[in-house]
């Protein structure tokens, strides 16, 4: 059945604010439309975003909403999730805003492994403030503070993620909408801090620096360097470089959730 | 005139004499129903920094909490003895641990000076050295006489974990009688 | 009901949260201000609220706010340093107009100063400390009872102005042990955010037109059924943003004026034997202790002094400090920094008297002594 979106959208605040063909509307559908497969209720999801182009995203849903600070998305879920823990806190991140300058909350949200859903829109720039280097700019592609090419190596979300004790960690992109999807989809449904590397395509800011400033050749830039893990698993290192493995990651049912560990705790403090 | 007492305990971070500064404070709050303050100074260094806690007792509520006419001084530590000294009042009783600290014939022609090893004591007869801090209680109690012996010995149990409160009671004994041999050892 | 108990001044700030409805904390630690999480994070499970050590002083008070928003009352606290880090959340705080408490233990600065040490030198940082034209609400306790019901008073001016309200506490402060009776808390005045009278659909966060100045903010127990949005961006009445002249210039003073438009509710001070004196100190805090004491000395040495200290210190007693320039000759300004009110009551006497002062940012508090000789030396 074909998912109504006018139940999920401020309708009044359309049309999007962002540019035509941009990756933010795609992967902000894949999220609606798993939620409306879940069946969740608007009342029961808080959705929770920092700054930055993707994070405009809080204005156009109909849920519990609030559009925070630079890099401050994950901390204010955080609260939110421990005085709500029945509600679906959601966050809505840019690639700067959650792993440059909210990177320390976004990894310590991992390690406590609370029931956030993170959803990150990397599309390898800083967009609204006009194109410059993030930590996921490719190495040697141009920013307007990298006007020779970049020379800062990326972090692989998804390593960083895991490492950092995230228990559901998937990687898709904007070129497979329904497999991103369904990643959110297992996310959104997991117990614990569950994260979604999306790639996406900001033709404008990063594509018109390196010569892609055309949405759909930047899309098949991505499906280009995007490789499924079971591929991933068949190929050399040197044939691996600069390509982003998707797939389910990494998963872990075992470790307790924060909120759990929270209730547990208030439960022996007023039994002492 | 109402009864207005200031103590100062200094000392190296980490023997005790915060604590020892609290339980005095709460002796007099909790069995002798007066006012006081303890008020801790303590460098960064939470261990072996200079530290000094100031008490007062008194029978009205106490204002400015930092003792500035200082009726009782007791020092275990040289430095801390030549850094907060000042305040003490000319006629006051003085207590130093006479093992670490050297006191100056000028100081003694001013205060009522007594001096005692108390660390070595805590160490060797009480048999631990954590003990320096109730030793110095009780001796510190029966030196001015402030209050009764038993309500600072109420505080000191108050305080102190039950397993360790055989170790103190004796350590609190000790004290008492040193200060009362030493006493007598002045003709007090 | 009342019994004599010994604290110090961070436990009482975390008993009075508690008494308060304070059900969210979040902190970083950092001297002298540590006992208050430490405290906090063993009563709070006892009275099923929340407690998080947080990975650093900005997601601390972004937690707060954050629960501040879900319906909790939420406080944080720290000290200098910490405070400086807190700037960018405690300005969210006053544009998304959600109750927040903050306590500053004030230490020696700036940077890392003096950190085991007393300074009062945060004032100016509480008035002016996060960017954009703001009102503050601060209070600055002068002893141990009053750090307990000032706490209280905080957390009602927080709820009821729907802003930010600091303590500012400091180093003597937070670790003086001392007797306290703490009042009984069935005697205590607690203020609650008012709740939506209307349906969901019907609910603005900033419907100033509909629900008057401050609007109703939902609750831990509405909040999943009110749906809003909030944003750091200047808003209109529903919570999105907007850069409408109009609109902006209308919430930017509204901002101020629901404060200073209830400064009779706000306000708080204290004339201290002011009737016949020759002389004012102006102290607040832990100073005004030793100035309290300076002034008993100094009458009894025929000196007719007397005190004002300002409870509230933010927003400033403007008309109090004027009054008193116009109807005193001699004032002695004391503060345990190089000068930071004294910026204010120079502004507020508008030159109508002689002031004098005892500063001092030597991480030592000032003596009564200090302000009794300065008396001596006007006089």
């Amino acid at each position: 059945m074909a998912t109504d979106y006018s139940k999920y959208l401020r309708m009044e605040k359309l049309p999007l604010y962002w540019c035509p063909g941009c990756g933010n509307g795609t992967i902000l559908k894949a999220m609606i439309t798993a939620i409306d497969e879940l069946g969740w209720q608007n009342d029961d999801i808080m959705m929770v975003s920092g700054i930055g182009c993707s994070s405009r995203a809080t204005g156009y849903v109909d849920f519990h909403t609030i559009h925070t600070l630079h890099g401050r998305a994950v901390p204010v879920a955080t609260a939110i999730k421990m005085c709500h823990p029945d509600m679906h806190v959601i966050v809505f991140s840019g690639d700067g805003d959650s792993t440059a300058i909210g990177g320390n909350h976004f990894i310590h949200a991992c390690r406590r492994n609370i029931d956030l859903t993170v959803i990150i829109v990397d599309n390898w720039i800083y967009g609204m403030t006009g194109g410059q280097y993030s930590p996921l700019t490719p190495t040697g592609t141009k920013a307007s503070t990298m006007p020779r090419g970049n020379i800062d190596p990326n972090f692989d979300i998804a390593e960083l993620a895991k490492g950092a004790g995230a228990t559901f960690v998937a990687r898709s992109s904007v070129a497979d909408p329904m497999i991103l999807k369904n990643y959110i989809k297992k996310g959104l449904s997991h117990k614990g801090m569950s994260v979604i590397d999306a790639l996406s395509n900001c033709h404008i800011q990063w594509g018109r620096r390196n010569k892609y400033g055309d949405p759909v050749k930047l899309v098949d830039l991505i499906k280009e360097r995007t490789v499924t893990k079971a591929k991933a698993a068949k190929m050399s290192e040197e044939e691996l470089k600069g390509k982003y493995v998707t797939g389910i990651l990494y998963e872990d049912t075992a470790k307790k959730e924060y909120t759990q560990a929270y209730k547990e705790l208030v439960e022996k403090a007023q039994n002492e | 005139m109402a009864f207005h007492y200031e103590l100062r305990f200094a000392g190296i971070g980490g023997q005790g004499n915060m604590l020892a500064g609290a339980i005095i404070a709460e002796a007099a709050i909790f069995f002798e129903n007066k006012y006081a303050t303890q008020v801790p100074t303590y460098t960064s260094q939470v261990r072996g920094g200079p530290t000094k806690a100031d008490i007062i007792i008194s029978d009205e509520p106490i204002y400015f909490a930092e003792s500035t006419h200082i009726n009782f001084f007791l020092a275990l530590d040289q430095r801390t003895y030549n850094l907060y000294k000042g305040d003490t009042l000319d006629g006051a009783i003085v207590l130093v641990d006479s093992g670490l600290v050297e006191v100056p014939d000028e100081d003694r022609a001013k205060w009522d000076v007594y001096e005692y090893p108390i660390i070595r004591t805590a160490k060797y007869e009480v048999g631990n050295v954590i003990t320096a801090n109730i030793l110095s209680v009780g001796m510190t109690g029966e030196l001015t006489q402030i209050m009764s012996l038993d309500n600072i010995f109420k505080a000191v149990e108050k305080r102190v974990p039950p397993a360790f409160l055989e170790l103190n009671e004796k350590a609190f004994k000790m004290g008492v009688d040193i200060a009362k041999k030493l006493k007598a050892e002045k003709g007090k | 009901m009342s019994k004599a108990q010994i604290m110090n001044g961070n436990e009482l700030v975390s008993e009075a949260a508690i008494a308060a409805g304070c059900r969210f904390y979040a902190g970083y630690p950092i001297t002298p201000s540590s006992e208050i999480p430490e405290h906090l994070s063993k009563r709070m499970p006892e009275v099923g609220g929340v407690f998080v050590q947080f990975e650093d002083e900005i997601a601390s008070c972004m937690a707060a706010v954050g629960a501040s928003y879900a319906g909790y009352k939420s406080m944080t606290a720290s000290s200098g340093p910490g405070i400086s880090l807190k700037q960018e959340a405690i300005g969210l705080a006053c544009m998304m107009e959600l109750p927040l408490v903050v306590v500053n233990v004030m230490r020696g600065g700036p940077s890392t100063g003096l950190p085991t040490r007393v300074s009062q030198a945060d004032l100016m940082q509480a008035r002016w400390g996060t960017h954009g034209d703001h009102m503050i609400i601060a209070v600055a306790p002068e002893t141990l009872l009053e750090t307990y019901t000032e706490t209280i008073r905080a957390f009602n001016m927080a709820e009821k102005y729907r802003t930010p309200v600091y303590i500012l506490t400091d180093a003597v402060l937070a670790h003086l042990n001392g007797r306290v009776e703490l009042p009984d808390p069935s005697t205590l005045e607690i203020i609650d955010r008012t709740q939506p009278s209307v349906p969901p659909e019907e609910y603005n966060p900033y419907d100033v037109e509909r629900f008057g100045e401050v609007p109703p903010l939902p609750n831990k127990e509405n909040f999943h059924d009110y749906r809003f949005h909030m944003t750091g961006l200047n808003k209109d009445k529903t919570g999105f943003p907007t850069v409408n002249k109009e609109a902006v210039e209308a919430d930017e003073e509204r901002m101020i004026t629901k404060i200073t438009g209830n400064i009779k509710d706000i306000e708080s001070f204290e004339y201290y034997k002011m009737d016949d004196a020759q002389l004012v100190i102006f102290a607040y805090g832990t100073n005004a202790a030793a100035a309290r004491v300076a002034v008993d000395e100094a009458r009894e040495a025929g000196i007719k002094a007397g005190m004002f200290r300002p409870i509230t210190v933010w927003p400033f007693p403007e008309k109090q400090v004027a009054e008193i320039g116009k109807n005193f000759d001699k004032m002695i300004v004391s503060e345990i920094n190089l000068g930071q009110m004294l910026y204010e009551v120079e502004r507020a006497t508008k030159g109508n008297i002689e002031i004098s002062t005892v500063l001092q940012a030597a991480g030592v508090p000032i003596r009564p002594q200090q302000i009794l000789d300065k008396m001596k030396e006007v006089l």
